[in-house]
């Protein structure tokens, strides 16, 4: 019963929050869309993090990483399709004079797609297997995921003929051949963030509701307890984790069409961390509660960066502090605070009526 | 003594032999040369004093620790297989089942679904994501949550349950998955005399179908419930046979019992 209920509570919420997105193009004026289509390829992110973190107990500090390697091969795409078969205008600048072998099958689109999802997943399936079958846990995979981010800061920054540095990779000009900067393409662009981040949703719900999940949980509460029930823990982890870096790929790529640049500053340890600090501020366990954090983390900061340009930032360390001390359940968890208010006066009736008790009128009681 | 040689020349066919393991850690030598043989659906108890190394064997039987010299042969379903070198979870699926000291049921599922994942005897990701559990299994779980009490309180996660229920919860997921060998570390620690008897009660069902390792220090428990003893005593065996004729060996009661 109770378990139905909670079910129920957060579907409707679930289906209010895709409701209201969906409706978002006809009550907002079309900047606000696109920064909504930002902030649900974030919510993506957020959700394939709730996956591994919420409720498999895997802390990744790391999942810039594979939302830049998404971002950059979608990027690669644009940039290619932007410079209309001459080479690229930061190459030129840093001397190349001919297109580097790595780049040339990214003019293709499909290509491009495809491996905007396959680099992720593959680059996670390597490291997965290689520290979940050793037996990396805990705070250590959390230290080496974040060295991954940091790696992947620097090797972006240092090869700026390939990457283009520390700017990045911007100035787009079409998508699949259509005008980037058109507002009909960035509804359309925005409609498919929305359906996608739906479709997910849609998949990890489905994961979490049949025994995958269930063992997903069992292995965040009791690892070894796990394993001595006969589940191999190191692939169901290698299986999330790619899961979750599927799932940052793809937002990714749809942020960068979005957006219009990707650069090392995205997809840092510091962007990596703030990636945690939506889920924990939505409700880690919860996948609604994330995709909710990062929705309204992301709109939060950027209303206080309008007004207080020097102080958002405290804004979201002192947010995050709160959901710490007092919140640990996250946004998510403020449905539960009349329920807890309720028991807590229950307690207290109970505890007033059994004194009350000890006077032996009970014919008073019995009537009543 | 000679109860127990008569029973293996009766020719019970063992279910585990261990045959002379040692364990190092480091330049400790944890177990020193360790035989014996467990016979089909036979309770034995590990007993001893703290640092004997019955928990330490334990742990090689289910595959959390590394033997340094020997073997252990598990005589399954798939003929004899000597589990030394094998991953945990593979000595698992022969038929194995481990219950650890602290009672570690998964907090954040109900009870229904930490039977469910112990019921499933196949544990790949494609088929905990689209089989689902058959008929038969449904049923032998709700025999088992019958059986171990807890049948009406399958919907509600293992935080309301006592200290004692949480123990019979893990019992229950062991049985759940129908092995042919259970250890136990240490099941009535903590618990009252009433849910000790009940746990013995239990045990003394499950080994119709099954054989036990106990680790206990529970000295009635052992009394009330073991087919046969063994002693260790830094990392070797002292003694072995029934409870009554361990304890009239000397050197038993001098490290051991005569303490109590």
């Amino acid at each position: 019963m109770k378990t139905m209920k909670k079910i129920k509570g957060t579907t409707i919420l679930a289906a209010v929050i895709f409701l209201l997105l969906a409706a978002l193009p006809f009550y907002m004026p079309m900047f606000r869309v696109s920064l909504f289509g930002k902030y649900m390829c974030f919510a993506i992110i957020a959700l394939g993090l709730d996956m591994i973190w919420g409720y498999t107990g895997i802390l990744s500090l790391g999942h810039g990483v594979y939302f830049g390697l998404g971002a950059y091969c979608m990027a690669m795409y644009l940039k290619l399709e932007a410079a209309g078969g001459n080479l690229p205008d930061f190459m030129s600048w840093s001397g190349l004079d001919r297109l580097p072998a790595a780049w040339v099958p990214f003019g293709n689109p499909v290509f491009a797609v495809a491996m905007a999802v396959a680099v992720p997943v593959l680059l996670a399936v390597i490291i997965g297997y290689l520290t979940f079958t050793n037996k990396i846990r805990g705070v250590y995979f959390s230290i080496l995921s974040q060295a991954m981010a940091m790696i992947m800061g620097t090797l972006l920054i240092g090869s700026q003929a390939f990457t283009g540095g520390s700017n990045g990779l911007t100035d787009f000009k079409t998508i699949f051949g259509q005008d980037i900067h058109a507002p009909v393409t960035k509804i359309v662009m925005f409609y498919v963030t929305l359906l996608v981040l739906v479709l997910l949703f849609a998949l990890c719900r489905f994961l979490t509701g049949r025994r995958v999940g269930k063992v997903l949980i069992a292995i965040r509460d009791g690892e070894n307890r796990a394993g001595f029930a006969g589940y191999n823990t190191a692939n169901y982890k290698v299986f999330v984790y790619a899961l979750s870096a599927f799932m940052a790929g793809i937002a990714g790529a749809l942020y960068v069409g979005q957006v219009g640049i990707i650069s090392p500053a995205e997809v840092g340890v510091v962007p990596s961390v703030e990636m945690i600090i939506w889920v924990a501020i939505g409700g880690k366990g919860t996948l609604i509660g994330p995709v909710l954090g990062a929705l309204a983390v992301n709109s939060l900061k950027t209303t206080a960066s309008e007004n207080f340009p020097e102080l958002w930032s405290y804004f979201i360390g002192v947010l995050f502090v709160v959901v710490i001390l007092w919140l640990p359940g996250g946004v998510i968890s403020l449905k539960e605070i009349p329920g807890k208010i309720r028991a807590k006066l229950r307690l207290h009736r109970e505890e007033t009526s059994s004194a009350e008790e000890k006077i032996p009128d009970k014919t008073a009681v019995r009537s009543k | 003594m000679e109860q127990l040689m008569e029973r293996m020349d009766t020719g019970v066919t063992p279910v585990l032999d261990i045959e002379d393991v040692s364990i190092q850690f480091g330049d400790f030598k944890a177990i020193k040369d360790v035989s014996t043989s467990i016979g089909k659906n036979e309770i034995r108890f590990f007993i001893g004093p703290n640092g004997a190394g019955k928990t330490t064997i334990l742990d090689a039987i289910c595959g959390k620790n590394k033997v340094s010299d020997g073997k252990i042969v598990f005589h399954g379903d798939s003929g004899d297989r000597d589990v030394t070198r094998m991953k945990e979870y593979a000595i698992s699926d022969l038929g194995i089942g481990r219950k650890f000291q602290a009672p570690s049921v998964f907090g954040g599922i109900t009870i229904d679904e930490n039977m469910e994942l112990a019921v499933a005897r196949k544990h790949s990701i494609y088929s905990t994501t689209f089989l689902k559990l058959s008929k038969e299994k449904r049923e032998y779980m709700n025999h088992i949550l019958e059986f171990i009490g807890l049948k009406d309180k399958r919907f509600q996660y293992p935080s309301s349950l006592s200290h004692g229920e949480k123990q019979w919860l893990e019992i229950g997921m062991l049985m759940a998955a129908r092995p042919k060998l259970m250890l136990l570390d240490e099941p009535v620690a903590g618990m009252g005399r009433r849910e000790t008897e009940k746990t013995a009660e239990m045990l003394k069902n499950i080994k119709k179908e099954c054989s036990i390792i106990v680790v206990e220090h529970d000295m009635q428990f052992a009394k009330d419930v073991s087919d046969t003893v063994t002693v260790f005593h830094e990392g070797t065996v002292l003694d072995e046979g029934t409870m009554e004729t361990v304890q009239q060996n000397q050197q038993v009661i001098d490290v051991y019992l005569g303490r109590g």
